[in-house]
């Protein structure tokens, strides 16, 4: 393996460029994320488990994973569906659907926050039917989900939507021809390839959901115990000053970013090979 | 109306009866209906709620006012900033290969995977009273955190990666076979750049500054960190819409979000625009536009 100086590199300005490229980013990203791992091993090891497994801290886990969870496959089926309805069918509109469903990425967390809270509380829009029935969603681990829903609705959509328009029809009509009718084809020849691209999706909706804060902070009840959500808790210990407590968790939601981020990696890899 | 993919009424064997078509298109709009179009309606009827003339009075508030000049401040750092670092990270890795290539690809989209509390919280730990350079700032006075400057930085963290992971997989694609021919026909580095590379990957370009530029002026969770949420001077206008909200202003508060919605609306109709050039250019051949 030759060093970068010793290989003869046609096109010119590697060195200063990715010079610049690893600074930028040491600066921007790297240093800064290292700050968080060096404050953390200030704590010893009692002081950090002490820190993440707290009663009050162990609830906002299951509040926020278990949220985010739901949310996702509620965002993996559906999703799924709409995309399926976007590629496979042609109806008026459909192209103004198709540029619609991006909405949850370019709508800022704040306004999509206030108008959730605002349509699901008791005398919203949807609040005045769903309250009488006794379905309560705003300020409840309810309405944490919808808010999850919303936030990754585009991101099973865009992933399965590529995967369909690949899809080639001659396999179906293979199937067809061999004597499956359109339920079997759908769950022996359509569904497992279109598998590992909504378990992509799944995951990219699930990990957006868990650090989601502006979209889940006014809809959710913030209750410590109840509805309080993980990044919350972080910036309540900010408020008060527990530096190492709130770099503890924050340590704890990191980890699983990257665990995600890994198993979102492998999954790609997965669906790239069995699309070929 | 409602047909299949290729204009036929349904063959039987590869597309489904119409009544199942008709079913599931009408989950697939009234699920979109209910969680897109359904808050989309809610900002602007609220906004409007007590007629224009409330609406444009929310809009001229000092406090507001002053939010909107702090958000495109924030947004004039941080764009061209991270452009500028798209742009020179693409060169680097997609027309050279060099190993630990993919890891620093890696790297460069760790600010995606992060969330955006998380985002604020290192940066209160680098600069904050109790973090790395703490004393230093106060000894001199110089105000990072709960300040413009962490404002601006926090939101360059959480926007780092959009330029650069736009430009890498197309400058990748297009090889460089053109910008060496320009190197053996005579052009220097900054030509061949700028004359042959450019061109190419413009609409690329400008579809990662409009997605970069639509999550720097709606941050809101790194920011809230950061902030001082003092009005009139550390408020973006996602934070200004949190105080509005939260003091019970709904109407006003709604006229405020209903800029970031309309952001919103525009970021996705150039969104739209550029993806379709983007499409024309490939189908028609690079280097033609």
């Amino acid at each position: 393996m030759g060093s970068f100086g010793r290989k003869n590199r046609v096109l010119p300005g590697f060195g200063p460029t990715l010079g610049y490229t690893v600074c930028y980013l040491s600066l921007i990203v790297l240093i800064p994320l290292s700050a968080l791992f060096f404050k953390t091993v200030t704590l010893t090891w009692d002081q950090f488990l002490v820190a993440v497994t707290a009663p009050r801290v162990l609830a906002s886990y299951r509040v926020t994973f278990g949220a985010a969870l739901l949310a996702a496959g509620v965002n993996g089926v559906l999703g799924g569906l709409v995309a399926w309805v976007l590629v496979r069918y042609r109806f008026p509109g459909r192209k103004l659907v198709d540029a619609l469903v991006d909405l949850p990425f370019a709508l800022p967390t704040a306004v999509a926050g206030i108008t959730l809270a605002s349509i699901y509380s008791p005398n919203g829009w949807l609040g005045r039917y769903l309250e009488p029935c006794g379905i309560r969603v705003a300020f409840t681990p309810l309405g944490i989900m919808v808010a999850m829903i919303f936030i990754g609705l585009p991101f099973v959509v865009r992933t399965v939507q590529p995967v369909l328009e690949e899809l080639d029809p001659e396999i179906e009509e293979a199937a067809s021809c061999l004597g499956a009718n359109r339920w079997q084809t759908f769950c022996r020849v359509i569904f497992p390839t279109l598998l590992p691209a909504m378990l992509t999706g799944f995951a990219l909706a699930f990990a957006r959901a868990v650090g989601e804060y502006g979209s889940v902070i006014f809809i959710a009840g913030n209750m410590p115990m109840v509805s309080e959500i993980t990044p919350l808790l972080i910036i309540t210990k900010l408020e008060q000053y527990d530096y190492a407590g709130a770099t503890a968790i924050a340590t704890v939601m990191l980890i699983a970013s990257f665990t995600l981020l890994l198993s979102i990696n492998l999954l790609q890899k997965w669906s790239r090979r069995s699309a070929e | 109306m409602v047909t299949g993919k290729n204009g036929d009424g349904g063959a039987p064997g590869v597309s489904e009866p119409a009544w199942v078509r008709y079913l599931l298109i009408a989950v697939a709009l009234g699920f979109l209906a209910l969680f897109l179009l359904l808050p989309l309606a809610a900002v602007f009827v609220q906004a409007l709620e007590k007629g224009w003339a409330a609406y444009l009075g929310a809009l001229r508030e000092p406090d507001t006012l002053s939010a909107v000049r702090l958000t495109l401040l924030t947004a004039v750092c941080c764009v061209p900033a991270n452009l500028f670092f798209g742009v020179v990270a693409a060169w680097a890795l997609a027309k050279f290969s060099f190993p630990g290539k993919s890891l620093l690809i890696t790297l460069i989209d760790l600010p995606f995977s992060v969330s955006p509390v998380v985002s604020g919280l290192v940066y209160v730990l680098v600069f904050g009273l109790q973090g790395w350079f703490g004393p230093f700032l106060q000894v001199h006075d110089i105000k990072i955190i709960f300040a413009v400057p962490g404002i601006v930085l926090a939101t360059a963290f959480v926007t780092f990666p959009f330029v650069a992971r736009e430009l890498i997989p197309l400058m990748e694609s297009q090889g460089r076979d053109e910008e060496e021919a320009a190197l053996t026909l005579g052009a220097g580095g900054l030509q061949t750049f700028f004359r042959v590379t450019f061109p190419n990957v413009k609409w690329g370009i400008l579809y990662g500054v409009i997605l970069c530029n639509a999550r720097a002026m709606g941050e809101f969770g790194a920011v809230s960190v950061v902030s001082g949420h003092v009005r009139g001077s550390t408020n973006t206008v996602p934070l200004q819409v949190e105080i509005l909200y939260n003091e019970y202003s709904y109407a006003a508060a709604f006229a405020v979000a209903s800029l970031l919605a309309l952001l919103a609306l525009v970021t996705l109709a150039l969104k739209t625009v550029v993806e379709w050039k983007i499409r024309q250019g490939f189908s028609v051949g690079s280097g033609e536009n």
